[in-house]
């Protein structure tokens, strides 16, 4: 409980930490009276403007006023759709929940195997081969992986549709590559994991019980080192956060990567602000979700805090 | 101290660096990756005049020739043109210092505040400590790549900015680490007794805090320096780093992107020297922490 408090309490900070830098970036934008009133604008109308946002009083009490309304969700309009930038980034949410969701699933189904087989023979050809191809995963740019696959896959093989959302084909290729990173991440916790575990006295009086292999390992050894893999799996989410920004650029997928992308290019800092925001909050609360499930579900880290 | 003690001291001191030496040229990894980087770095540093073409030359009538190993490639161009029919070759040994170079400055940048913070956290304790922490941890809050490119749309971009923007926020992982290194060393024995004998802080964390951060710090620069050049050579990709016609390795594959039919050579090519630069610096950041950290390897073995 002592536990749960404390990281509240630092989160809290965090968030406090988080927001002051995006009032920062929303300071460092320039004067939003030009943008919206243009540079012909009057000098009263420009004063005028000014009272009417609050510009004209302190930076602390400016703050609190961005802080008071990004609480209720107003982060304001963007300048280009004129509509909520809050909405515009909750419309397309889905969109890369849907894509990083994907991702994860392949990253876990492909890497855990690989990542447990490995293990249960290291030093092997097979070992060998899942290192090598781990490190070459963590070593290409996610958006360089994406051009190599958009051409392989779509220009020359036209096999898979190469950009858009919506049938179950347009996944394949950014779900793919958007894995493609967290699959060595996997693979190598998973072996790792599974290494250490291997090691431990239970698993050895499990095989001297005289338990079959296969009980032995899924039973006993995996279950345990599953605790590790999962919790790399949840703090992987800023990395494929960061990823989707440029996989879904590389895709034309709809998500608020594409979004914050295409807001940096057309100055439409209302949006940008939304998308630095809220996915630092999202990926802030994450964590601590991610933190107290590996506490509750392995109690000995309680005891070691 | 008196000049008698030097010579013994330095006897010491080389066959252990002698033995550390050896040791990383008996790790096959390490090897090759410094057999990948050093070809690279080389070809990136050499003389703009002996490029086999000036960079931002073009030769309109060879536009997309493909490379000489396909079929209608020619050895004038190894590697190809791109649609504006300069020579691939000399445009990536070109730009690779701009890549290098930028990522390089930024690890800099970024070790000597995230070092400073790191120590002082460690060192100090109590509230210094709290604080570089939490702001560790908004730092890492953010998907570092949508605040660099947030920040350069706002300042703008220049080969000084983007050294900035990529490497201050990259300060929280050295502070971390060294945070963490630091702890341990303040802990150590050695440490102790200097201050109890009345030791200056400064000469403290000067002669023995910071020299036994080194093993930590060249590891950690190694994996950062491949870090920031993916980071860099993606936001170039996006547009917002270097700007043409300066070529660095990002903006060329993003230079080909609307290639990719007529000559798929144009982006992808580059993006191999992206790949081996970065793998070359994982083999090589490995290889050292296996022989100047030894506790490390035998953590990483049971990895």
């Amino acid at each position: 409980m002592r536990f749960l408090v404390r990281r509240l309490a630092q989160l809290l900070v965090v968030l406090l930490g988080v927001s002051v830098v995006v009032f920062g970036l929303v300071r460092l934008t320039g004067d939003p009276v030009v943008i919206l009133l243009g540079e012909a604008a009057t000098a009263e109308a420009v004063a005028e403007m000014r009272a009417e946002l609050g510009l004209d009083r302190p930076i602390y009490v400016q703050y609190a006023r961005f802080l008071a309304r990004a609480l209720r969700g107003d982060f304001g309009v963007s300048l280009r759709y004129r509509q909520s930038a809050l909405s515009l980034f909750v419309e397309r949410l889905p969109a890369t929940l849907e894509l990083t969701a994907a991702a994860l699933l392949l990253a876990l189904a492909v890497g855990l195997p690989v990542g447990v087989l490995a293990a249960l023979r290291p030093n092997s050809g097979f070992d060998g081969l899942v290192r090598g191809s781990a490190l070459v995963g963590q070593a290409i740019p996610g958006f360089y992986l994406g051009l190599v696959a958009i051409i392989v896959f779509g220009a020359h093989l036209k096999l898979l549709p190469t950009g858009g959302r919506g049938t179950v084909a347009q996944l394949i290729l950014p779900a793919a590559t958007l894995a493609a990173y967290q699959i060595a991440v996997v693979a190598r916790f998973a072996r790792g994991a599974m290494l250490e575990v291997l090691g431990e006295d239970f698993v050895r009086t499990a095989r001297a019980k005289g338990l079959t292999r296969a009980r032995v390992v899924v039973g006993h050894a995996l279950r345990n080192a599953l605790i590790p893999v999962v919790t790399i799996v949840a703090l992987q989410f800023g990395t494929l956060l960061s990823g989707a920004v440029v996989t879904e650029t590389v895709f034309s997928w709809p998500g608020v990567g594409r979004l914050a992308v295409q807001a940096i290019y057309t100055r439409d800092f209302p949006v940008v602000q939304v998308t630095v925001m809220v996915t630092a909050v999202l990926f802030v609360v994450i964590n601590l979700l991610a933190d107290v499930v590996y506490v509750i579900v392995d109690p000995r880290i309680r005891v070691a805090d | 101290m008196s000049t008698a003690a030097l010579p013994r001291q330095v006897a010491v001191a080389v066959p252990r660096r002698r033995r550390a030496v050896s040791a990383f040229l008996r790790d096959r990894m390490a090897v090759a990756g410094l057999v990948l980087l050093v070809p690279v770095v080389v070809a990136a540093l050499w003389p703009v005049a002996w490029l086999p073409h000036p960079p931002a030359w073009s030769d309109l009538d060879a536009r997309l020739t493909p490379p000489a190993f396909l079929a209608g490639g020619t050895w004038a161009h190894p590697l190809g043109t791109d649609n504006l029919g300069r020579d691939i070759l000399s445009r990536m040994m070109y730009g690779g210092r701009f890549s290098l170079f930028v990522a390089s400055s930024a690890v800099v940048l970024a070790a000597l505040i995230g070092i400073t913070a790191g120590v002082v956290a460690g060192y100090r304790g109590g509230l210094a400590d709290v604080l570089v922490m939490r702001l560790v941890d908004v730092q890492l809050a953010f998907p570092l790549i949508l605040l660099v490119i947030a920040i350069i749309a706002v300042l703008g971009t220049s080969l000084p900015m983007l050294i900035v923007v990529l490497g201050i926020p990259a300060w929280a992982h050295y502070a971390r680490i060294i945070r963490g290194s630091t702890l341990v060393v303040v802990a150590a024995q050695y440490v102790e007794a200097a201050r109890a004998l009345g030791g200056r802080e400064s000469r403290l964390i000067f002669r023995h805090v910071l020299p036994n951060l080194a093993t930590p710090m060249v590891i950690l620069t190694t994996f950062e320096i491949a870090r920031l050049l993916l980071l860099e050579s993606a936001v170039s990709f996006l547009g917002l780093g270097i700007q043409p016609p300066t070529p660095s390795w990002g903006t060329m594959i993003a230079d080909g992107r609307n290639h990719i039919y007529e000559g798929w050579w144009v982006s992808t090519i580059p993006g191999l020297a992206i790949f081996l630069v970065v793998l070359a610096l994982n083999f090589i950041g490995d290889g050292l922490r296996d022989v100047l950290d030894p506790r490390a390897h035998a953590r990483r073995a049971m990895l």
